[in-house]
């Protein structure tokens, strides 16, 4: 068989796109966090605390750009159907992300007097674009319907990705940060990892509830098991963490700040994963597929040739880009 | 209004506030590059010290062109699904091309570039310079491959009413491909020449007479004396390749409602769109022939020929004078700014003063020569293949009026916000560093 027949190319797009808006999500969340978290903190923190993703977050958001991007040339079809659905909710989000982006630097090239002021709209951007991403993954679960019952469970998604990207930020701060701002950032984290818990809770019941398409996708096929499973790891994977946070000493466990982050990507990671599952084949559930909305193999094809040829050298550079400020940032310096 | 017209509008509007930072980081990321590799060689010590000025205001007008950039990319499908529908099998690609070839290393060398000076070798730190202003260049030029594809496609065949592309070569090497790019990217090295010259005499006048900034001045006064002439020719160029390819729209820039031959270039007129003919002309004999023919008796297509077919004549018309009326205007200073530095080293104040409102004078003849040549391809969206109208958005019109007004305000807001933070940036010697910066540095720059 064809290694690139029909089939295969659009369950490669699917998989490209999944990727990319995980490696957004994970990315961008740590930035959008550590910009939700700036609130909690004080002066000279928050000097650090930008310090700490100064050097990324451009190329972050470019994975945004990159995963809508997969979803408009690789599945037009689904492309305009959803932002149809979504055009608020994209909107707000976009103005969110053009205040942070445009705060992140106005903040150290405006006279000093107005430092707070960006600060706040750094603030409010990181918040409103993370509450607009999540009202989005809400509307996607319930196939952007528009009731009651649908907008107020996009609404409870809405603030447990907040959490989440809080989580995220909290544990990028633990690694790039030290001394009191990093005892902080375990106090954050704490808090952010039982709010985020409590969301994937009440989300992971709520879905069943508001979709009975997919309740019946994961009791009818024999994954009763893993559904006992899974909760019951991922229970005590955050009583652990959440123990540990709670015992944080700067001296003792910085070689082990990576922890928190790489706990709590797999916690993104497995709830990716649970709805890559739920939603498949669909991309508007029950209405349209990966099928039904893909492009021609021929604009496949070609676009894979662009992604095999550049994909590798973007993920090599990144890394590089990474490892050059690897360790901790605290005392980063401009150009 | 309909959701077309305030579609339109709305990516009218995003793309206007989008391109000018991109036009100017574009242009200013190859005066880094120079002045890097200057500053890197033996005495470039006065090179070093424009550079981390000019660096941080390349900063800030990127980080204004990213955010902007990711809202239009959005605007695709929010705005115009009917695009990607019936276009995809090109657009796509070409799209995901540049984010894949550019946007990814310029958002990542542009982190090294601003954050990692003291954390990399000094050739790795020019190797990113070199990147950056590479990266930006490209995505340019996959956007223009793209945009000289919608007004004039080639590679492709029809089926079912949808665009399939067939030759990728033919698609991407268009026939306008060459003549558009190269417009462009000249326009971003002038744009970006007169930023740099009008910054640097604002800091001139406020007292910053340092040897960085005067060699600042001189090098934006000589990149815009030398580009502008060329920019004329690759302008006179793709004038030709337009009539060749686009005659509804040269008839339309001229103001030429019926096929003749020894046209006159009108100098002034107030074409009417209704009445299908011009008022208050003033013309001069058989020149529009000679510019467009390069023949004082050479034939051009009338508005007559494309009834229906064709661009509103009245903003194609006078964008298309603005922007050489601004070409000019940029020729003169220019040029001026070039005697004065070769006859006295330095420049009069009354030249100072009239470049600083000239720092974004590059802006004028962009946006102008962007509503000449895109309001000149309608009807259509992409020439003789989609039509506007038939790509929008069905989204109710309330809601595309809501998104506009927020777009605009919030525009309006960042431009003004843009141009003070640049102007305080260049009083201040390039911004501050956060709750680190003793109080009150920022508000008495001659101390700083």
């Amino acid at each position: 068989m064809d290694a690139l027949s029909h089939d295969n190319l659009i369950l490669l797009f699917g998989g490209l796109m999944g990727v990319a808006i995980m490696a957004y999500v994970l990315l961008d969340g740590y930035d959008l966090g550590v910009g939700v978290l700036l609130s909690r903190a004080s002066g000279r923190e928050r000097d650090e605390m930008v310090n700490a993703i100064a050097p990324f977050w451009d190329a972050n958001e470019t994975w945004l750009v990159l995963g809508a991007g997969i979803l408009l040339v690789a599945f037009p079809l689904a492309h305009g159907t959803i932002l149809k659905e979504l055009y608020l909710p994209v909107l707000v989000m976009l103005v969110g992300l053009i205040l942070r982006g445009t705060a992140f630097e106005l903040r150290v090239k405006s006279p000093p007097e107005r430092l707070e002021a960006w600060n706040a709209m750094f603030v409010v951007g990181s918040a409103t674009a993370a509450l607009a991403q999540g009202f989005m993954l809400g509307q996607f679960v319930v196939a952007f319907r528009t009731d009651t019952v649908a907008l107020l469970f996009a609404c409870l998604v809405a603030p447990a990705l907040v959490a989440g990207y809080a989580l995220l930020g909290a544990s990028w701060l633990l690694i790039k940060t030290e001394g009191a701002l990093q005892r902080r950032a375990a106090v954050w984290a704490h808090s952010a990892l039982w709010l985020t818990a409590g969301g994937i809770g009440v989300v992971s019941v709520a879905t069943p509830l508001v979709s009975p398409r997919i309740f019946e996708k994961w009791l009818s096929v024999g994954l009763t098991p893993l559904l006992m499973v899974v909760p019951v790891l991922v229970g005590g994977g955050v009583l652990w963490l959440s123990g540990w946070l709670k015992r944080f000493d700067p001296q003792r466990d910085d070689s082990r700040a990576w922890l928190p982050l790489a706990m709590t990507v797999v916690l993104f990671l497995l709830s990716g994963a649970g709805l890559a599952y739920s939603a498949f084949p669909y991309l508007v559930i029950d209405q349209l597929t990966l099928w039904d909305a893909a492009a021609t193999d021929a604009t496949l094809r070609m676009i894979l040739l662009g992604v095999a040829i550049v994909l590798p050298p973007i993920i090599l550079y990144s890394a590089f880009s990474y490892r050059i400020f690897r360790g901790k940032t605290t005392h980063l310096e401009e150009s | 209004m309909d959701a077309t017209m305030l579609s339109r509008i709305q990516f009218a509007a995003n793309i206007s506030f989008h391109v000018i930072f991109p036009t100017v980081s574009i242009g200013l990321a190859w005066f880094l590059v120079y002045i890097r590799e200057m500053a890197d060689r033996s005495g470039g010590a006065v090179w070093d010290t424009s550079y981390h000025f000019w660096v941080k205001a390349f900063a800030l007008t990127f980080a204004f062109g990213v955010v902007s950039g990711v809202t239009m990319s959005f605007q695709f499908g929010t705005n115009w699904p009917g695009f990607m529908e019936t276009v995809g099998s090109v657009a796509g690609p070409l799209l995901s091309y540049e984010v894949l070839s550019a946007f990814f290393l310029e958002a990542t060398f542009l982190g090294i570039m601003l954050w990692g000076q003291n954390r990399v070798s000094p050739g790795l730190y020019r190797l990113s310079v070199w990147l950056v202003a590479g990266g930006t260049t490209l995505s340019l030029f996959w956007i223009l491959v793209l945009n000289s594809w919608m007004h004039t496609p080639t590679g492709f065949e029809m089926v079912d009413g949808k665009v399939v592309a067939t030759d990728w070569l033919a698609i991407i090497f268009n026939p306008s491909m060459p003549y558009r790019t190269v417009h462009m990217f000249l326009a971003s090295m002038l744009t970006a020449a007169f930023f740099v010259m009008g910054v640097s005499a604002y800091r001139l006048l406020q007292g910053h007479t340092g040897e960085d900034v005067r060699r600042s001045l001189k090098l934006g006064a000589t990149m815009a004396a030398v580009v502008m002439p060329l920019q004329i020719v690759a302008g006179d160029m793709h004038g030709l390749n337009t009539h060749e390819h686009q005659p509804a729209k040269i008839a339309a820039m001229e103001g030429i409602w019926h096929t003749e031959k020894g046209v006159p270039l009108l100098l002034f007129a107030i074409p009417d769109d209704k009445a299908r003919t011009n008022h208050f002309e003033v013309p001069v004999p058989k020149v529009a022939s000679l510019i467009i023919t390069h023949d004082l008796d050479g034939e051009i297509k009338g508005l007559n020929e494309f009834e229906g077919e064709h661009p509103p004549v009245l903003p194609v018309f006078w964008g298309f004078r603005v922007m050489v009326g601004s070409g000019m205007l940029m020729l003169a200073l220019s040029w001026a700014a070039v005697w004065f530095l070769r006859r006295r080293g330095e420049l009069p104040n009354w030249l100072l003063r009239v470049l600083v409102p000239a720092t974004f004078l590059g802006w004028v003849p962009t946006l102008a020569g962007w509503y000449v040549t895109e309001i000149g391809r309608q009807p259509f969206l992409v020439s003789g293949v989609l039509r506007t109208a038939d790509a929008v958005t069905k989204a109710p019109a309330s809601i595309v009026a809501g998104s506009l007004a927020t777009y605009l305000a919030l525009y309006a807001v960042l431009l003004l916000i843009y141009i003070a933070t640049l102007f305080y940036m260049a009083r201040s010697g390039g911004g501050h560093h956060g709750y680190a910066t003793p109080a009150g540095v920022g508000a008495h720059p001659a101390t700083a």
